[in-house]
């Protein structure tokens, strides 16, 4: 049964071809401290003879020192890690342990119990099949092992092992297992886990862990590793929906053209129709391309290359999927997230979601929380560390996307801080939105019927008419960084140059067509909106557009650059620093805000989130109105948006 | 509504496919989210799985960045053939690093003290190199299993600008989602080697007949007994004690060093299967055989916290 232990007694060639055919198995350890955890983990590293002579030295070497054995080895310390946690006598983080048998190879996540650590237990359950809960027989079901027990339900784990340990302690009693396995069973009920099996054990005498225990012959199931050894994982795999998020394009020369990936679920055979997302283009799987040559079929986890028979347009974060069982796709879903930092989830601020090899920005909405101990919902202002909530996600592009329960490769994402570019949180997405919900009022409304009456004008004409392209400029950046100032003297230089222009400047819009509008998160995106659908009006009718706003967040600027068409949106930056424009600042808001009378300043007491790849950087704080000026007209003449054409007004 | 219905048994991966799909989808990601990456290249037998890894994953492309070998010029010469045959082989763009400063300084392996010499030739090597060619991403070959500060590593490890590790800073790493998104200056060691085991590096070069540096199989060397080890006196640079003459002994290496830091050890294996044999019945960890840990108990995660990898 045991590991790699007497290769010798056989053939090592024989013993080579069996032990290349193992299936691997990642498992989950949770309990506190003082359930055993290291000691457990100790004993299956130690039992299964992956102990080296030399590690096994050091150990029985550390056992005077730090041990709380009395001077027997404590197996415990095998696990420790890093140096100031020995010294704490605690582990903090999620640590990796391998050992193997004859039948499985073994990655151990070993998460430390304490409260505040959902955290590292999630990022250790996020890659595992099985979880152990570890429970001490003597004090039975505690909030913790409810807790984890829920975390592992919310990531997905199918199989759960409970190991009801110290069964020394508690007199190897058979009343006090099934007690403990019934009180366990009940609150189960309300978890999503298909497979939960129970073993009494003792990690520190070795009692139900690799050997089966002389001093429980009441217990009639299997051993702890016995069951690692054969609980049935093969099936967990989704084989069913194709699904492959291409990872990178490529061209290592002019014939070829493939697109690399790692199936993420299901089968694909070559001739398989294939739908692409997001642009819908459809083709068939030319070849399948590996370094040991083309195949018939790939399945999940399989990293191959995909050649089509079309040439399409493909690039990094699109998906390939079979068409007849294609992902849900779009721009908003809602999801269940585990907030990662001590920086609490800031709803108004914009965030990156990373999903399969997408990523972009997005706003997250917190409807609720949850209760970690009780599962119960409860109302949250926002998410702090290790807290969980349904939240829905915006995201600026559709993607593809799965139920997580159904597809944990295209269901889970991550969310990244745009400012510190930290892990904050992670997701699981439950599904898309349900139409019940309030509508986005940026989602275009449904096409009109196509033969309604229409313009007789195209665009064409009007460019011909006018000699200009239609364009709108944002020129977003804070108060006082001259963004109203400058739009007024390119207006003047562009009109004398015989353009037609329009300036719509935001604090004037909010005398009028903006009025009812404040400045929280909603309002200002309200308010974008609005102008957004102005400028798109004035560029339809040939006029260049130059918008004035402060536009604090990048999810709402790729909202307007969609709304308007990004082949006629140019981003401008003005990215004088906030002490510059407090300093020049003539609307007297900075020094409300220094007085706490005005609560919502961007760059002083709410986020600006500075563009990533603006067309153009104006450092107003380093030149002056005639030259922010000259560079626009530049940016605009080296786009093609003004030609030499004398216009024929 | 067609459902395909596969057995999923027929259809489950190996561990070993399983351990490659994920290096692959690692390596994949990196050269997608980074500027500049490169791989650390020691030819020692995580080298030699890493380069394969690399040239399945850009096949049908070349690897699509430089390899860096730090050479301390104490390589074994055995090692200097390799990497250049592989170079050749495999039209890889290998660039060489020495930190020649030190040299100059009179650092060698004799009169240095191990701890100074690895700092100089191989830490501060390294960091010169990472610099001058303003690497965001480098690879190595490290895994979880080899020590214990290892064994909570991440597979993306993010240092900061002065290439150093920070044990309390690291980001949670969730799923395959890596997060590739640093600030200016900082960059990242990636670890697409986190989950296998010596014996899986074994096997899978047993499996894929993976080329290996001449001095894993045992031949008879000539060596000499210094402490606790037996040194291959691989060049005439060696030192030899008044009227000592080097012996010969069937010896092989577990690990690939420096050559006059690096314990042989004496063995019949001259072939794979007789290496692995070997390896299955050695209780040592593999680095014993380096003196570089001997010198403190977690001097790996110090010189982690310096830059090193």
């Amino acid at each position: 049964m045991t590991a790699s232990l007497e290769p010798l007694q056989e053939d090592i060639l024989s013993y080579l071809q069996r032990n290349q055919k193992k299936e691997m198995l990642r498992f989950l350890t949770c309990g506190s401290v003082d359930d055993g955890k290291s000691t457990l983990i100790g004993r299956l590293l130690h039992d299964t003879k992956m102990i080296y002579e030399d590690q096994l030295a050091a150990i029985k070497r550390d056992s005077v020192k730090h041990g709380t054995t009395g001077g027997e080895v404590d197996l415990a310390l095998l696990t420790d890690g890093l140096k100031a946690e020995r010294e704490q006598g605690i582990t903090i983080d999620v640590a990796y342990r391998f050992f193997s048998t004859d039948k499985r190879k073994f990655i151990i996540a070993d998460t430390p119990g304490h409260e505040q650590y959902t955290r590292n237990m999630a990022t250790g359950a996020s890659m595992c099949q099985l979880a152990i809960i570890l429970v001490d027989a003597r004090h039975g079901i505690l909030p913790q092992t409810r807790r984890h027990s829920f975390i592992c339900s919310l990531l997905g784990i199918s199989h759960l092992v409970v190991a009801i340990n110290k069964m020394d302690l508690a007199g190897y009693s058979q009343e006090r297992f099934n007690e403990i396995c019934r009180a366990y069973s009940d609150f189960a009920a309300k978890l999503d886990i298909r497979d939960v099996h129970f073993i009494p054990i003792s990690a520190l005498k070795g009692d139900n862990v690799v050997e089966l225990s002389a001093n429980m012959p009441w217990y009639h199931g299997v051993t702890l590793l016995n069951h690692l050894e054969t609980v049935h994982i093969a099936a967990d795999r989704n084989l069913a929906d194709f699904r492959f998020p291409v990872q990178l394009v490529q061209r290592p020369n002019l014939d070829f053209r493939g697109f690399a990936g790692t199936i993420a679920s299901g089968v694909v055979k070559k001739g398989d129709a294939i739908l692409v997302l997001p642009s819908g283009k459809k083709s068939r799987v030319k070849s399948l391309v590996t370094f040991e040559g083309e195949l018939a079929e790939a399945w999940c986890p399989m990293p191959i290359t995909i050649t089509l028979t079309d040439e399409i347009d493909i690039s990094r974060g699109d998906m390939l999927v079979h068409p007849e069982s294609a992902p849900h796709f779009g721009h908003d879903f809602k999801a269940t997230i585990v907030w990662l930092n001590e920086k609490p989830l800031d709803v108004t601020a914009g965030y990156l979601i990373k999903q399969t090899t997408r990523t972009c920005p997005g706003e997250i909405t917190l409807h609720h929380g949850i209760d970690v101990n009780t599962l119960e919902e409860k109302p949250l202002p926002t998410l702090h560390l290790n807290e969980v909530g349904v939240c829905s996600i915006s995201l600026t592009q559709p993607i593809a996307f799965d139920n997580y329960r159904k597809n944990h490769a295209t269901g889970s994402f991550i969310i990244i801080d745009r400012l510190t570019s930290n892990t904050v949180g992670m997701g699981m997405i439950i599904g898309p939105e349900d139409n019940k919900g309030p509508v986005d009022p940026w989602t275009p409304a449904p096409a009109l019927a196509e033969n309604r009456p229409h313009s007789q004008i195209t665009p064409a004409l009007r460019r011909q008419r006018l000699g200009q392209q239609p364009v709108t400029l944002l020129l977003t950046g804070l108060t006082g960084s001259g963004k109203a100032t400058i739009a007024y003297a390119l207006e003047k230089a562009l009109f004398d140059q015989g353009r037609l222009i329009s300036v719509l400047h935001g604090q004037e819009l909010r005398r009028g067509i903006t009025s009812d509008l404040g400045f929280s998160a909603d309002d200002r995106s309200e308010n974008l909106r609005r102008i957004a659908e102005v400028a798109r009006i004035l560029n339809d009718a040939g006029l260049i557009c130059v918008c004035a706003l402060l536009a604090p967040h990048v999810a709402v600027r790729e909202k307007v650059r969609r709304l308007i068409g990004p082949e006629r949106f140019l981003e401008i930056y003005l990215s004088a620093p906030v002490e510059v424009c407090a300093q020049r600042d003539r609307s007297g808001l900075y020094k409300l805000a220094a007085a706490g009378q005005v609560k919502a300043l961007p760059g002083v007491n709410t986020r600006y989130e500075p563009p990533e790849k603006p067309d153009l950087v104006l450092p107003t704080h380093e030149i002056n109105v005639d030259e922010s000026v000259k560079r626009i007209i530049q940016l605009l003449e080296d786009r093609g948006l003004i030609g030499e054409i004398t216009p024929q007004i | 509504m067609l459902r395909r219905l596969y057995c999923p048994m027929t259809t489950a991966l190996t561990h070993l496919k399983e351990l490659e799909a994920e290096s692959i989808h690692i390596m994949r990601e990196v050269v997608a989210e980074f500027q500049n990456p490169v791989m650390l290249f020691s030819t020692g037998k995580d080298s030699a799985v890493m380069l394969r890894l690399a040239m399945k994953a850009f096949h049908p492309g070349r690897v699509p960045f430089p390899l860096l070998h730090i050479d301390t010029t104490w390589d074994f010469k055995e090692v200097y053939a390799q990497r250049d045959q592989l170079a050749k082989k495999h039209n890889l763009n290998v660039l060489v690093h020495t930190n020649w400063d030190a040299i100059k300084a009179g650092i060698n392996p004799f009169d240095s003290g191990s701890v100074k010499y690895t700092h100089n030739m191989n830490l501060q090597g390294l960091l010169q190199a990472l610099k001058k060619h303003q690497f965001d991403a480098a690879f190595g070959g490290a895994r979880r299993e080899e020590e214990k500060s290892r064994a909570k590593e991440r597979i993306f490890s993010f240092r900061d600008k002065h290439y150093q590790w920070d044990p309390k800073n690291q980001r949670p790493e969730l799923w395959n989602l890596y997060n590739g998104r640093i600030n200016k200056g900082e960059s990242i060691r990636v670890f697409p080697l986190s989950n296998w085991t010596e014996l899986d590096i074994w096997q899978y070069i047993y499996l894929e007949n993976i080329p290996l540096c001449e001095l894993y199989f045992a031949r008879p060397r000539p060596v000499v007994r210094r402490e606790q080890q037996l040194i291959y006196v691989n060049d005439e640079r060696y030192p030899l004690k008044p009227g000592e003459k080097p012996e010969i002994k069937k010896v092989r290496f577990r690990t690939l060093g420096c050559y006059p830091l690096t314990g042989a050890i004496e063995s019949d294996a001259d072939t794979l299967p007789k290496i692995i044999e070997e390896m299955l019945l050695f209780r040592n960890s593999e680095r014993s055989g380096r003196a570089i840990d001997h010198d403190e108990q977690g001097s790996m995660e110090q010189k982690k916290r310096e830059g090193y990898f």
